[in-house]
C-alpha cells in the first residue's frame, strides 16, 4: 500500500480564454506569468493575439442577432441566474481575488456579493430600459411617433482593474442586459475573476458568444479593438488617457461610440450603449 | 400657351434686403473680419452674386469663442432657467413674424423651392425654438439627473442643405440647456444665419450668446481645434465627420455628429402603390435630394416593381423644375457648381457601371446650376450609386422577393440614418422597422421632421441625435 503524502497536492485550474462558448487556449500559443499581492507565481493566463480577438468579434456578431431579439424577459432571467450561479462559486472568486487584490477574505467576500447584487440589479433592467430611454413624441401632424432605445451591436469592453469582479460585472451586465454581445478584454494585471466568471457564464444558459472573455495586454490589443470594423462601440474604462486617445483616433474609421462608465449601477450606463431609434405611422382610416 | 401651363406665380423678393457685404457677428455687433477677407455668396439658380461674405480666420474665431465663454461665465449661466426660456420664446416669436422674409432669402441663397422655405424649413425653425424654449426651465426631468449641467461653449458647424433648420436644430437645444454657441454656417449659404444675428439683436439676447462666424472648411477646423470649445456638434459628410472625431480624440470635447445616408425605401407588394410613389417622390426629389435621410435607394418587391416603375416616371414627367421663387416649382437649383459636378460624376459612374438612366423630361434653365429627376433601374448592391451619397435628385432602384431579403440589402451599408417602408400591414411593419438598423424609420411616409422627434443614424451616420428629450441630453451633462 502506497504511502499517503503529508499533505494533498492542489489541483490548479488552467486559465484559458472563453470564445463562442468554448475555452480555448489563445491560437498563439502563449501565456504570461502573473503573481499573487507577496510577488509568488499564481497562473499562466493566456496572452490573447489579434487572432484571438478577431474570434472572439465574430462570435458575438454571430450571436447578435438571436440574442438581441430574444425577449427582455429571457435575458433578464440569464442575468439572474448568472447572479445564482456566481452566489454558489464564490469561495473561488474570493480565494483568487485575495491573492491578486492583497485585500482581506472579508473585503473579497463583500466584493463577490456586491458583484451578485448588482447582477441582480442589471437583470432587473432588461425590460424596464426602453421604458426609461424610450419615448412617444407629440408631432406636429397627424402621426404617431415613437423612439425606442435599441442594442448598439457588438461592445469591447476594457475592463477596469480594481475592484476586478465588481468592474467586470458592472462592464459586462450594462451591456448585455439590453441585448448588446460583448468581446471582453479582462484586466491585464487582475485577470483571474473574468476567467472563472466565464465558467459562471458558460453554465448560465448564456447563448454561446454573448460574452466572449480575452486574457492579456490591453495596450496590445486595444489598436487592434479600435480598428476592428465589426466593433461598433468601446468601453473604455480600462484604458489609459493615452490609449484611449488612441483608441478614439483608430475609432474614428467607423465611428465607434467610445464611452467610460465609472458609474457600476447607472441606467444611463446601460443606455450608453444603445441606439434611438425613431419610427414614425401616418393616424387616419 | 398649354391650357393646363402654369401660368408663372412669382414671389416677390422685395421683403428682403441683401446688404453688399456680410461681416461677422461677434458678441453682438456685426465686425469686420481680422482676416480681411470676404468671399462671394451665389444665388444658385442664376449663377449670380447675391453679396460677399466675411471669411473668419483663427484670430476671428479665437474672438469669437472669447466672447461665447465671457457671455456664459458672466451671463447666460447665472441666469433662471426660466429666464432662459424666455429669450428663446422670444426668437420663436420674431422668426414667425419674420417667416417669410427668411423663407425667401433662403430660396435665394440656397436654390429651394419657395414652396418648401416657406412651408418646411421656416415653420419648423420657428417650432424647434419654441419647443426647446420650454424646456429650458424642466431640464432636471430631461433624463440624466436632476441636477444636468451644460458644457459651456459648444461650436457648431452646419451644411448648405437646410442652412436655417440646420442652425435651429443646433442653436436651440443649446441655448435651452444653457450652452453659448459660436456657430459656422455653410460657405454658400451663410446669408440667413446672419439675418438670425438681427433676430438674436431684436430679442435683445445677451451679447455673445450666440455669436456667428462665416467661413469654409478652415473656418470650421479653427473651431473644432479651438482650445475654448467644450463640445462639437457638426451636421455635414460623414469624411469631415470621421476628421472631426480624430481631431477631438485625447480631448474632453464631446460631439454630436449628424453624417451621411443611403436610406433604402422599401416597398412591399401590399404597399397602397400610388401612395408609395409619392414617398418615393418626396423621399428623393424633396429639397433637390440635397437631403442626408433622402430615400436613395429604392427597394421594391419584384414582382410589383414594373408597376411601380411606370408609375413613378408618369409622376416624374409631372415634377416641375425651375425658378426657386416660383410657388409651383417642385424642384429647384443644385446648391452650388461643385455639388452638381459630383452629382454627374456619380450619375456617369452609374451608366458605366452598367445600370440604366431615365430622366424626366424637362428644360433645364440656361444659366445656374441645375439636374433633372434621374432614376437608375437594373442597379446592383457593388454600384458606387448603391453605395455612395449623391446628395441629389438620382434614385438607385433595386429589386428583391422576400421581407428577409429587403432587410439584408437595407442594411448593407455603412450608413443607418433613415429608412422607409411602405405596406398595408401593420405587423410587417414593425418587424421591418425592428430590423432596420437605421435611426429614423418612417412608415408609409417619408422626409417627416419635428421638433419633439429625435433625429439621427446608427453606424457611420453619426454620433448622438438632434430634437426631442434625446437630442436635448446631447447638450447636458449628466448630474445629480
Amino acid at each position: 500500500m502506497a504511502t499517503t503524502p503529508a499533505s494533498r497536492i492542489d489541483v490548479l485550474k488552467t486559465y484559458k480564454l472563453f470564445i463562442g462558448g468554448a475555452f480555448p487556449r489563445s491560437e498563439s500559443g502563449r501565456v504570461y506569468a502573473i503573481k499573487d499581492f507577496k510577488g509568488n507565481h499564481l497562473a499562466n493566463p493566456s496572452l490573447a493575439s489579434r487572432k484571438d480577438l478577431r474570434d472572439a468579434v465574430v462570435a458575438a456578431r454571430g450571436a447578435f442577432s438571436g440574442w438581441s431579439s430574444a425577449t427582455a424577459y429571457n435575458r433578464g432571467q440569464i442575468l439572474y441566474r448568472m447572479a445564482e450561479i456566481l452566489e454558489g462559486r464564490s469561495e473561488q472568486l474570493v480565494a483568487e481575488i485575495v491573492a491578486l487584490e492583497g485585500v482581506t477574505p472579508r473585503v473579497a467576500s463583500i466584493q463577490v456579493q456586491r458583484g451578485v447584487d448588482l447582477l441582480v440589479w442589471y437583470a432587473g433592467w432588461s425590460d424596464k430600459i426602453a421604458t426609461l430611454g424610450g419615448s412617444t413624441n407629440s408631432v406636429s401632424g397627424p402621426y404617431y411617433n415613437f423612439s425606442t432605445p435599441e442594442p448598439i451591436g457588438v461592445v469591447a469592453i476594457f475592463a477596469a482593474a480594481k475592484p476586478s469582479l465588481l468592474n467586470l460585472i458592472a462592464a459586462i451586465a450594462s451591456v448585455i442586459t439590453s441585448g448588446n454581445t460583448a468581446v471582453v478584454i479582462a484586466s491585464e494585471k487582475y485577470p483571474l475573476s473574468a476567467i472563472t466568471f466565464s465558467e459562471i457564464m458558460a453554465t448560465s444558459d448564456l447563448p454561446a458568444g454573448v460574452v466572449n472573455v480575452l486574457t492579456g495586454s490591453s495596450s496590445e490589443l486595444a489598436p487592434w479593438a479600435a480598428s476592428h470594423m465589426d466593433i461598433d462601440a468601446i468601453d473604455a474604462g480600462g484604458l489609459t488617457p493615452k490609449q484611449l486617445k488612441e483608441t478614439q483616433i483608430a475609432g474614428a474609421e467607423n465611428l465607434k461610440r467610445i464611452r467610460v462608465s465609472a458609474e457600476l449601477e447607472s441606467p444611463l450606463r446601460i443606455l450608453n450603449y444603445m441606439e434611438i431609434k425613431t419610427v414614425w405611422h401616418p393616424i387616419g382610416i | 400657351m398649354n391650357p393646363f401651363e402654369y401660368a408663372p406665380a412669382l414671389e416677390s423678393t422685395a421683403i428682403v434686403t441683401i446688404a453688399d457685404r456680410y461681416k461677422l457677428f461677434i458678441n453682438g455687433k456685426f465686425v469686420a473680419p481680422r482676416s480681411g477677407k470676404y468671399f462671394p455668396t451665389l444665388n444658385p439658380a442664376t449663377g449670380k452674386q447675391l453679396s460677399e461674405i466675411a471669411e473668419a480666420n483663427a484670430a476671428d474665431v479665437d474672438l469669437a469663442v472669447k466672447a461665447a465663454r465671457a457671455a456664459y461665465v458672466k451671463v447666460w449661466s447665472k441666469l433662471s432657467a426660466a429666464e432662459r426660456g424666455k429669450y428663446l420664446f422670444r426668437i420663436a416669436r420674431i422668426l414667425q413674424e419674420r417667416a417669410r422674409e427668411f423663407a425667401v432669402l433662403e430660396t435665394l441663397d440656397n436654390g429651394k423651392p419657395i414652396r418648401e422655405s416657406r412651408d418646411t424649413d421656416i415653420p419648423l425653425v420657428a417650432a424647434h425654438f419654441f419647443y426647446h424654449a420650454g424646456w429650458a426651465d424642466k431640464l432636471k426631468y430631461a433624463g440624466v439627473g436632476d441636477q444636468p449641467k451644460p458644457y459651456g461653449v459648444v461650436g457648431q458647424i452646419i451644411p448648405w442643405n437646410f442652412p436655417m433648420l440646420m442652425l435651429a436644430w443646433k442653436v436651440a437645444p443649446a441655448l435651452a440647456t444653457g450652452n453659448t454657441v459660436v456657430l459656422k454656417p455653410a460657405e454658400t449659404t451663410s446669408l440667413t444665419a446672419l439675418l438670425f444675428a438681427e433676430v438674436c439683436q431684436q430679442a435683445g439676447l445677451p451679447d455673445g450668446v450666440v455669436n456667428i462666424v462665416t467661413g469654409a472648411g478652415t473656418t470650421g477646423a479653427s473651431l473644432v481645434n479651438h482650445p475654448g470649445i467644450d463640445k462639437i456638434a457638426f451636421t455635414g459628410s460623414t469624411d469631415v465627420g470621421k476628421l472631426i472625431a480624430t481631431s477631438i480624440a485625447g480631448t474632453k470635447k464631446a460631439a454630436t455628429l449628424e453624417l451621411g445616408g443611403k436610406a433604402a425605401n422599401i416597398i412591399y407588394d401590399d404597399a397602397a402603390i400610388d401612395e408609395a410613389v409619392e414617398g418615393i417622390v418626396n423621399g428623393i426629389f424633396f429639397n433637390q435630394g440635397h437631403v442626408c435621410c433622402a430615400g436613395s435607394r429604392l427597394l421594391v418587391q419584384e414582382n410589383i416593381a414594373d408597376e411601380v416603375l411606370e408609375k413613378l416616371k408618369v409622376r416624374m414627367s409631372h415634377i416641375r423644375l425651375g425658378d426657386p421663387l416660383d410657388k409651383n416649382t417642385d424642384i429647384g437649383a443644385i446648391n452650388s457648381a461643385a455639388q452638381l459636378a459630383k452629382i454627374k460624376e456619380l450619375s456617369a459612374a452609374g451608366e458605366a457601371e452598367g445600370a440604366e438612366r431615365w430622366s424626366a423630361p424637362c428644360d433645364l434653365p440656361a444659366a445656374g446650376y441645375w439636374f433633372a429627376p434621374t432614376i437608375f433601374t437594373g442597379v446592383s448592391q457593388t454600384h458606387r450609386i448603391a453605395r455612395e451619397e449623391i446628395f441629389g435628385p438620382v434614385l438607385s432602384v433595386l429589386t428583391f422577393r422576400t421581407p428577409q431579403e429587403a432587410i439584408e440589402k437595407a442594411n448593407n451599408t455603412p450608413y443607418g440614418l433613415s429608412a422607409g417602408i411602405w405596406s398595408e400591414k401593420g405587423s410587417k411593419i414593425l418587424w421591418t422597422a425592428s430590423k432596420l438598423r437605421a435611426g429614423v424609420i418612417w412608415a408609409n411616409t417619408f422626409n417627416k421632421f419635428d421638433p419633439a422627434s429625435p433625429f439621427g443614424g446608427y453606424k457611420e451616420s453619426g454620433w448622438g441625435r438632434e430634437g426631442g428629450r434625446h437630442g436635448l441630453t446631447a447638450y447636458l451633462k449628466a448630474g445629480n
